[in-house]
């Protein structure tokens, strides 16, 4: 009697042998052996170039800064194709985040087919919408801009969407109550509780989007990226940092225009 | 003199209040002007209609003899390898990028720090460089193929993921590190047994984040020669074969919509 007070509560095997635990490692250790024999990764080979690599980062750390006044008329235009691929991007979005949502449509297999569009879209990096554009459009920024616009459609309907699912219903109900249209109830009931969060989610996008338009111009997407691929192209990495820098500060300046705004904001 | 809405000390402050709207059309219709204005629309070809219907064509007749052909250059050991570079680079970054969050994340409330501020900036700078530029860089150092992808796809990862990582180890629960700290136990005893548990489902869970966001740029990077799925559909759009396209991208959406739910159901799991 005394003995079973002190005795421990009896674990199953498995878990006094970690099999979870051992089980996931080996799996994970065995895709891992699988993956670098598919890629042929090799410590050895990079490590046996690896001075070509550090001549290359020595380059690098002495920017040419007289390439400034080359990059900064590209810098804007990045600018400006992510202020309006994001507007067009938004706009589209709104519809499609109202059929998307759950407390607003009750037809489940609309909104169903609405959000697994919604998905499709998502699936596709930025990078390849830029190649697709840039074949239908030809080089330029309108392909940049249209990238931009599709990219952030899909990333917008779906924080949008998420966002008129929280609101409260009862400005809704009242107008329902008083036999408004949809149009109506839309209007004075959804649109006035979400204006907010919707500006707030369309500064964080457009910061996404200027991050992401930098590189759209090396597939001729206009923009900084241009500049990019002829800076690699000729093997100039001085001018390649400069990019790089100059970039890294247009992006802390639109992060940080953005962030206040949106403090301000909620 | 009687005192009137218009000419009340306190409605004088309103006018600010009522009219300050209207400042930020003004900045608003500014910046857009700016926007619309600095850009040149000239560029669109005429072929484009003519194009994007027959991208349409390819992509609802896709070429299906492409899926499997068994030269190891077809679609679906493209996409293997997609996946295996971004697999690879995500979980070895993820090793990787462990002691740069402990270097990086701040546990005290002081507003300067040296090793932390330090380890923030070197995070930082990894992630300045675009994936794309570290792949070149890459190429340059290892060759064309997609090992040069494996580097750009881990490097840029321990940039992002050892942010991450480092936020958490910033806001994580103390408890189980003062309680082994108040039974004696030593440094190393108070990391093995309280902080990396605690930690580790958090860790595991932005490393699959991580990966959804890896395969996403690994079927891009071959666009710039570091192996993957990009290098055929680069190919494929400058020779203008859209069926070749079109199974591309069906390839692209069912790999990435495939792996977003797997990592979702594992990390419902694990959180």
């Amino acid at each position: 009697m005394t003995n079973s007070t002190l005795d421990l509560p009896k674990r199953p095997w498995r878990q006094r042998y970690h099999v979870a635990a051992i089980g996931w490692t080996l799996v994970l250790g065995v895709l891992l052996v699988l993956s670098s024999l598919m890629t042929g990764a090799n410590l050895g080979t990079f490590l046996s170039n690896i001075d070509q690599f550090l001549a290359l980062l020595v380059q690098m750390s002495h920017p040419a800064w007289s390439y400034l006044h080359v990059i900064l008329q590209p810098l804007y235009e990045t600018i400006q194709m992510a202020i309006l691929g994001t507007t067009i991007g938004a706009v589209l979005a709104v519809p499609f985040a109202l059929l998307a949502a759950s407390n607003l449509v009750g037809n489940r297999l609309l909104r169903g087919l609405i959000r697994f569009f919604l998905d499709l879209v998502r699936t596709l990096p930025d990078l390849l919408l830029a190649a697709i554009f840039v074949a239908v459009f030809g080089i330029g920024s309108t392909a940049g801009v249209i990238t931009l616009a599709i990219f952030s459609f899909g990333m917008v309907s779906k924080l949008f969407y998420e966002v008129i699912e929280t609101i409260d219903m009862g400005p809704l109900e009242a107008l329902k109550s008083v036999g408004a249209t949809k149009v109506t109830m839309i209007w004075y009931a959804v649109l006035p509780q979400i204006l907010n969060q919707f500006v707030s989610y369309f500064l964080y996008t457009l910061e996404i989007n200027v991050r992401a338009s930098t590189v759209l111009g090396y597939l001729g997407a206009g923009g900084i990226g241009v500049y990019l691929q002829r800076s690699l192209g000729e093997f100039n990495y001085s001018a390649t940092a400069v990019i790089i820098l100059a970039t890294l500060v247009v992006v802390l300046v639109i992060d940080g225009i953005s962030n206040h705004l949106r403090r301000v904001l909620l | 003199m009687q005192t009137t809405l218009e000419n009340h000390p306190l409605t004088h402050h309103l006018f600010w209040r009522r009219w300050h709207w209207l400042l930020w059309v003004v900045v608003v219709a500014g910046v857009y002007s700016w926007a619309i204005g600095g850009l040149h629309f000239t560029g669109i070809q005429e072929s484009a209609g003519s194009v994007s219907r027959s991208i349409l064509h390819g992509l609802l007749h896709p070429d299906w003899a492409y899926v499997y052909n068994g030269s190891g250059e077809d679609l679906s050991s493209l996409i293997l390898q997609t996946l295996a570079i971004a697999f690879l680079g995500t979980f070895v970054s993820a090793l990787i990028s462990v002691p740069f969050a402990f270097w990086a994340a701040r546990t005290d409330q002081h507003w300067a720090h040296l090793r932390s501020g330090s380890g923030k900036v070197v995070l930082t700078l990894i992630r300045t460089f675009p994936e794309i530029v570290l792949a070149i860089m890459f190429i340059k150092a290892v060759g064309p193929g997609s090992y040069a992808g494996v580097l750009a796809v881990s490097i840029h990862s321990i940039g992002m993921l050892g942010k991450l990582f480092s936020e958490s180890l910033e806001n994580m629960d103390r408890g189980a590190e003062e309680a082994i700290r108040s039974a004696g136990g030593n440094r190393s005893e108070i990391l093995t047994l309280a902080t990396l548990p605690t930690i580790f489902p958090e860790f595991i869970s932005y490393t699959l984040y991580r990966f959804e966001i890896a395969v996403r740029s690994a079927s891009i990077l071959g666009m710039v020669g570091a192996g993957g799925i990009g290098t055929p559909l680069i190919f494929a759009i400058q020779t203008r074969s859209w069926s070749r396209v079109g199974i591309i991208l069906l390839g692209i959406i069912v790999m990435v919509l495939a792996i977003d739910s797997l990592s979702e159901q594992l990390r419902k799991k694990l959180i």
